[in-house]
């Protein structure tokens, strides 16, 4: 068992129990905060994929813009915010609603299953890519790859995701500003 | 190198959790990181698959492009929740429950 694999682990555990104290636990400020946890494990994890300037991504954009957003919006629409922090021990888990739960645990089954089918045998682009050995590896430069492909293969995506992040901003706007009789 | 099933099954699990999330919670904020922990788990599938694609890094861009689009659909989630807050004096999805009148 090599290094690499014990720190996998270290945060696929890390995300995985934070995401379920996020569900469990009553209190929503401390459920907001541990997104936070989340967010940053599952950066850990994208640099175990080899994609480190997504993950790098991940953090600025989640971690300093999603959620601080978050915070806001929570401390705008709740006023018994502080009063709910101090309760005692006895509520500090919610109890999993049933329904919720079997619906969960049974999706849960079947993205296995299918998981379970598919890796019989490797995929055949996937087979193919390893006997051509176009892995990424770990010493490539992948900024370097994702900025050239992102200027010349991708750039539609790019362009069109660019104005649609600029509709969407400015429905955003639009949406929270006060309602204010025209004069 | 992590196997590819190592990082499916993270993300699977992360998945039934976000589902779980939206179903059951009772403030549309929890419900809100419910459906962004979906976004993740959807994303890392994206950057585990994309290891096998060293030419065209198609995985890795779209994980860009799916990030982007989580934050613009946060932006206006929130507007959203907002208002309606101001509208219900309340964020309980059960509570909302007339259309404009």
């Amino acid at each position: 068992m090599n290094l690499a694999l014990v720190l996998f682990y270290l945060l696929a555990i890390t995300a995985v129990g934070s995401a379920l104290l996020i569900v469990l636990l009553q209190n929503l400020v401390r459920s907001l905060f541990l997104f936070f946890v989340t967010l940053f494990a599952i950066a850990g994890l994208y640099i175990f994929a080899l994609a480190d300037f997504v993950a790098i991504t991940q953090v600025i954009v989640y971690v300093g813009g999603v959620l601080v957003l978050m915070l806001f919006a929570f401390m705008l629409s709740n006023r018994t915010l502080l009063s709910d922090v101090k309760q005692g021990l006895k509520s500090v888990f919610a109890f999993p609603k049933w329904q919720a739960t079997l619906i969960a645990t049974g999706f849960f089954a079947v993205l296995i299953y299918i998981m379970q089918l598919i890796f019989a045998q490797d995929p055949e682009w996937i087979a193919q890519a390893k006997l051509q050995h176009q892995l990424i590896g770990v010493n490539d430069n992948t900024v370097r790859y994702i900025g050239v492909n992102m200027m010349s293969l991708y750039v539609l995506p790019f362009e069109v995701i660019s104005i649609f992040l600029m509709m969407a901003l400015m429905g955003a706007a639009h949406l929270a500003r006060k309602e204010e009789p025209l004069s | 190198m992590i196997p590819l099933s190592h990082f499916l099954t993270v993300s699977a699990i992360l998945f039934s959790i976000g589902l779980y999330a939206v179903l059951s919670k009772k403030n549309a904020i929890l419900v809100l990181v419910g459906v962004e922990l979906m976004i993740n788990a959807a994303a890392l599938n994206l950057v585990a698959f994309g290891r096998y694609d060293g030419k065209q890094y198609e995985g890795q861009i779209f994980a860009l492009f799916v990030i982007v689009l989580a934050a613009a659909a946060v932006a206006v989630a929130l507007a959203i929740i907002l208002s309606v807050y101001n509208h219900y004096k309340s964020i309980n999805p059960d509570d909302i429950n007339n259309l404009k009148d």
